[in-house]
């Protein structure tokens, strides 16, 4: 119990993060029109590929000479990358066909 | 000046860029922008990692940073290749799969970081949280990808699969705490991993591909999760609103969608969609169908005053998109007023078919929403009703025994004449039986599609 209370008041800074974007994130996906809502998910999806920095973080924390870490690190960053190129290239084609109207 | 500060004002942008850029994605004007905005805010948290990031163990030798590089490099062509390759009806499923990528690259963190952490309670079960969340997700978009593409299009249902997947969660929970609380050899640790790769394959199985979508945005707001878990495993603000803003945005968005097809999201989840015993039986017919042939359609739309279309997927699978757009050019030449009927789940997503019909150019403000067009459709003309079929069925309010009961349809049978175009009497992706084919104001136009259309753009040209 004790540790938990000490982990949430260590961490307090980040909590108000987490509870403040939650709010943040209802208020602003909120207001988008259904028309976009595929692209919405589509720019979501490559938003959460921030996950790769993890990714990065491990490889820069690794010790050079540990292959098998090295190698597992390299597979998430190239995940990572796909996740965020792919989704933000995949969401400017889905917009560049909103945008040429008229 | 120290250079940890820069890297937490990089981060700092970047959150904002993230909140901007889906604030922006709100307005068809400024989507464009707010999707590169985010972009941005990603690239320079990436780079600001690569060069600025510091801990105790941080080292960056020649080796180091040339991987780094080279992952980058070799997920920056893979990615970018495959998003401009793919064809805009396959987009449902590429998210899906870029979407499982994110998760696996979570699960990956997750496995790496635990011998590092033990003796820290609250970070091992932050890790273990992001790693179980990250690897359900990975194999249950896995799976949705596998079903989106047709590789697994038939629901597939183990014995009591409910009691076996709520069996499965609580020990994926129980060994998960058991791990923060006791830290023993990684060799759990790698078990809870394939249990939870094959949680999230016994997750999305069951679940009927009209559902898929649903499956998609949760599995999306999953992985922003298990990013937010990591944001808190290093302190890292921006993994941190990245990730909770998209988990946030993804939940809001799978009600919607839910809301969209009138089911609570437990119904898609636990529920019986596509498969069991919902298809059995289906209401009684009577009445017949009747057929129309091209040029009496040609000469029905002609001298129509006003003219709604609603397309579906079929018309994508058709290729149909650009056609339609030339009909609807004709018909407005000839005075005839064109509008689009969009229903909320038309296509394979909310807002697929919008997609759709601007790869053709159609015009959005053609484009109309199911409330604001079902009051028309009492002085609307003639409905041409395109590959669509369970948006459209009567059956959503009538049959209470009707797997899409309750679900809002667009109101066709209100108006004065509905021609449907199909390729054949199969039934719909919901695999039901559609009573609008027997509504004495109905005739079908059998044929493929672009076939059809361009021969029926080919008589108006002529009258």
């Amino acid at each position: 119990m004790s540790e938990l209370i000490n982990f949430l008041g260590s961490n307090i800074q980040m909590l108000y993060i987490v509870i403040l974007s939650i709010f943040v994130g209802v208020e602003v996906i909120g207001k988008v029109p259904a028309v976009l809502h595929t692209p919405l998910m589509s720019g979501a999806n490559a938003i959460h590929g921030v996950v790769i920095i993890g990714a990065i973080i491990v490889m820069l924390n690794t010790d050079s000479s540990n292959i098998l870490a090295l190698s597992l690190g390299f597979v998430a960053v190239v995940l990572g990358t796909l996740n965020v190129v792919g989704g933000f290239v995949v969401t400017d084609r889905m917009l560049e066909m909103f945008k040429k109207k008229k | 000046m120290n250079s940890i500060y820069i890297l937490d004002i990089i981060y700092l942008i970047a959150s904002v860029t993230f909140v901007i850029g889906l604030k922006m994605l709100s307005h068809p004007d400024t989507a464009r922008k707010g999707n590169l905005w985010a972009a941005f805010g990603m690239g320079i948290a990436i780079v600001g990692t690569i060069f600025l990031y510091e801990s105790h163990y941080a080292t960056r030798d020649s080796t180091k940073l040339l991987l780094i590089f080279g992952a980058i490099g070799i997920g920056t062509i893979a990615g970018w290749m495959t998003a401009k390759k793919v064809q805009m009806t396959k987009m449902p499923e590429l998210v899906s799969l870029f979407n499982g990528m994110g998760g696996a690259c979570a699960a990956l963190i997750g496995l790496m970081e635990y011998e590092h952490n033990k003796g820290n309670t609250m970070a091992i079960a932050t890790i273990i949280a992001g790693m179980i969340i990250g690897s359900v997700s990975f194999s249950g978009s896995i799976i949705a990808f596998l079903k989106l593409n047709g590789t697994l299009n038939k629901p597939v249902r183990l014995p009591s699969y409910n009691i076996l997947n709520t069996i499965i969660m609580v020990v994926l929970l129980g060994v998960g705490a058991y791990i923060s609380y006791d830290q023993p050899e990684f060799i759990f640790v790698f078990g809870l991993f394939v249990l939870a790769l094959i949680y999230g394959v016994l997750f999305v199985l069951p679940i009927g591909g009209a559902d898929m979508p649903v499956v998609i945005s949760l599995l999306n707001s999953f992985t922003g999760l298990a990013a937010a878990f990591g944001g808190f495993l290093y302190h890292n603000q921006v993994m941190l609103t990245g990730g909770i803003l998209v988990g946030s945005a993804g939940t809001i968005l799978t009600l919607a969608m839910c809301k969209a097809m009138n089911r609570p999201l437990s119904n898609v989840i636990f529920g019986a969609f596509g498969g069991g015993s919902a298809t059995g039986g289906g209401p009684e017919v009577n009445g017949s169908i009747k057929d129309i042939s091209i040029s009496d359609t040609a000469i029905l739309m002609n001298y129509a005053k006003k003219v709604v279309i609603v397309p579906g997927y079929g018309l994508a699978v058709a290729q149909a998109q650009h056609v339609i757009h030339e009909l609807e050019n004709i018909l407005e030449d000839h005075g005839v007023e064109v509008k689009y009927a969009i229903h909320p789940v038309a296509g394979r997503m909310p807002g697929h078919m919008n997609v759709l019909l601007a790869e053709s150019n159609v015009s959005y403000d053609k484009l109309v929403e199911m409330e604001d067009i079902n009051p028309e459709f009492p002085n609307t003309d003639v409905v041409l009703v395109v590959g669509a079929n369970d948006v459209v069925n009567p059956a959503a309010k009538t049959d209470p025994s009707s797997p899409i009961y309750g679900m809002p349809i667009l109101d066709v049978e209100n108006a004065k004449h509905i021609i449907v175009n199909k390729r054949s009497m199969n039934a719909g992706y919901a695999g039901i039986d559609n009573l609008l084919f027997y509504n004495p104001k109905n005739s079908m136009l059998f044929g493929d599609a672009k076939d059809v259309l361009t021969k029926l753009v080919h008589e108006l040209k002529n009258m």
